[in-house]
């Protein structure tokens, strides 16, 4: 299982439960990530995708199962292990969880300079290029993250979780809350980030059109159970009703459009 | 570690420097060292060819530091040449190469201009935070006003609600706090007037301090770290949350749905637990009086009806709602008054607390002059 024609598998969960209380939001659930994939992980809302992904970064606890990620179990390792594991991957949280009283560039150096000893002039320089790689300039080093937009905020998070340059990025629904033309801009850069780092990319998503264009396989959240994986023609061509629900309702028409050409002609 | 990043060799007129290893983050440090290394020591070299082939791993600090070296080759006329760069390299390179880094430092003033600054601003902020008081005080006034005409817009459930967390929680703190100082009070009282025969003085004191100051000041303080804190922390997350903004939008008047209610049940929740505590504290005082000092209880009672007066009970509980005035509106404005911050959010809590508590000092020193000169 640990190659089947795609690779080295870095994610391995295995008969993951949670619940809280007498409620069991994941029930056995078993999924794996390959090396240098987009994963995008859907259900519907409140399904439990966000408690999977929380869970896998160790950060709720778990009723049964394993969860490993490089081949480790995050949980269950020694503490330096477990620091080692978590400086291969990094997150983007729903809400962007920026450090509302460090400034960005302390944002984005608090990893670095808590990990590494490097000059105050290379990390000076490293802030600037990450924010140019995820679109920004340098003008926002020294904002709050309480005077950046909605979608600033959101740059500025995706640089923070790759100022370590991980192997593994974590997206909580990177492009909720986005306009459609900076949700295609995110998810353009997604893409780039992720040819040119190597990066796997693990998202938790509603956006058909981050489904469409840049995720490799996707992987189906339903009746607290992983329904289905595999590619989005497989998805489309499935019979099981939540996804002819899901990826054949009145929403995805468009998205499923998105790439023939388009028919607006413009004068 | 003891593996090297970076070779330098030269060969007639061209320097060539070859990576090797993993040019990656937590290497980034000693690859740093080694590049400024070589370009110092290989200074006049006209012509420098990087060979990138042996680099295994390569990141974007490593890339960062390979573009960093070339920039700065370029920059004093050398002729610099990236060779052997992996395909699977490629990519960062460019990306990199693209990225337009000067230094930006992060803006800093003399000290001595950042110390005037510092001291000019905490004097306007002084200034600012007395003005800020006085319009609080202004808009619970007038929303009292407004809901004097419509008694129907008053806001019963919140005010109960509130009631019930700052006076009917705080009884079992507030009770056992001013039993002990009752208590203090008295034992150090007997403690000291006992070498001189004077014990039975120990209730005029007790009575007269606990009713008077002790009373009022304690549930003040204690008020003001336990509902006056919560009061800033609750309104000042609501603010970041933007739910004051929304409650806005929706027509309604944050002063009115989230302050009157809150500073109404202060004003009255206070008194209530200034009579609790003074009584509470007397009857520690008694105690202590009967079983340190041998004072039986009729003794005690009997010279506390000739020790006090009701205007001594009285001095303290008028008092005690305009403390809760200072200390509700004070919080208020505290919690308004955060950013977006979760820092910010700390220091209004803690400035909340720091200037009730002091206002309520302040408050009781005026009050003392007032009755002084009425002759109460």
């Amino acid at each position: 299982m640990a190659t089947d024609g795609h690779g080295e598998v870095v994610i391995a969960v295995r008969g993951l439960t949670v619940g809280f209380g007498d409620h069991i939001v994941l029930d056995a659930v078993d999924l794996d990530v390959y090396r240098g994939e987009v994963l995008g992980f859907v259900g519907g809302s409140g399904a439990g995708k966000s408690v999977l992904l929380r869970t896998i970064i160790g950060l709720l606890p778990r009723r049964a199962g394993t969860v490993r990620v490089f081949g480790v179990d995050p949980v269950a390792a020694d503490q330096a292990t477990r620091r080692a594991v978590e400086r291969r991957w990094g997150v983007l949280f729903q809400q962007g969880a920026l450090f509302s009283s460090l400034t960005v560039r302390e944002n984005l150096q608090f990893p670095v300079r808590e990990n590494l000893r490097l000059s105050p002039r290379l990390m000076d320089e490293l802030a600037v290029a990450k924010l140019q790689m995820v679109g920004l300039d340098a003008s926002v080093l020294d904002k709050f993250p309480s005077e950046l937009s909605g979608g600033m905020t959101k740059r500025v998070a995706l640089a923070r979780a790759l100022a370590l340059d991980p192997e593994i990025v974590f997206l909580d629904e990177p492009t909720s809350g986005l306009d459609p033309i900076g949700a295609a801009d995110f998810d353009a850069l997604i893409a780039t980030l992720q040819r040119t780092l190597g990066l796997t990319v693990f998202m938790v998503t509603h956006d058909l059109d981050s489904l469409y264009t840049v995720c490799d396989r996707i992987a189906v959240l339903a009746d607290r159970k992983v329904i289905a994986t595999g590619t989005m023609a497989s998805m489309l061509a499935s019979d099981h009703p939540w996804l002819r629900a899901y990826f054949h309702g009145k929403r995805s028409r468009a998205a499923a459009s998105a790439p023939a050409p388009p028919t607006v002609v413009q004068e | 570690m003891a593996e090297v990043l970076l070779t330098a060799a030269v060969q007639g007129a061209e320097l060539r420097l070859a990576g090797a290893g993993a040019w990656v983050a937590h290497n980034a440090r000693q690859l740093e060292a080694e590049i400024e290394e070589a370009a110092r020591r290989y200074r006049a070299a006209g012509r420098v060819a990087i060979d990138m082939g042996r680099v295994e791993r390569l990141d974007t600090f490593g890339a960062w530091l390979l573009e960093r070296l070339v920039r700065g080759l370029a920059a004093r006329g050398a002729a610099a040449e990236i060779v052997g760069l992996k395909e699977e390299h490629r990519a960062l390179i460019e990306v990199v190469h693209a990225v337009s880094a000067e230094r930006v430092r992060a803006p800093r003033g003399g000290r001595l201009a950042e110390a005037l600054a510092a001291i000019g601003a905490s004097i306007a902020a002084v200034g600012g935070y007395v003005g800020n008081f006085v319009a609080m005080l202004g808009a619970f006034m007038a929303a009292l006003a407004r809901l004097a005409v419509h008694p129907r817009a008053f806001r019963f459930t919140a005010t109960v609600h509130q009631l019930d967390n700052v006076a009917w929680r705080a009884v079992p703190i507030i009770l056992l706090i001013t039993f002990l100082i009752g208590c203090i009070v008295a034992q150090q009282g007997i403690f000291h007037f006992r070498k001189f025969g004077a014990e039975i003085y120990v209730v005029d004191m007790v009575g007269i301090l606990v009713l008077r100051e002790i009373g009022v000041l304690i549930v003040s303080i204690m008020v003001a770290g336990r509902s006056g804190s919560a009061y800033t922390a609750e309104l000042g997350t609501m603010k970041m949350r933007e739910e004051i903004d929304a409650l806005r939008t929706m027509g309604f008047e944050p002063i009115e749905v989230l302050v009157v209610p809150r500073i109404v049940a202060l004003v009255i929740g206070v008194p209530i637990l200034t009579f609790l505590g003074s009584m509470a504290a007397l009857y520690g005082g008694g105690l202590v009086a009967w079983l340190y000092g041998g004072i039986a209880p009729d003794i005690f009672l009997s010279r506390l009806r000739e020790a006090i007066t009701l205007e001594t009970f009285e001095v303290g509980m008028i008092k005690a709602p305009f403390m809760a005035l200072v200390i509700g509106v004070v919080a208020c404005v505290a919690g308004l008054n955060v950013k977006g911050s979760a820092e910010s959010l700390g220091l209004q809590t803690t400035a909340s607390v720091v200037e009730s508590i002091f206002l309520v000092i302040v408050l009781d020193g005026l009050f003392a002059i007032f009755f002084a000169s009425i002759g109460m």
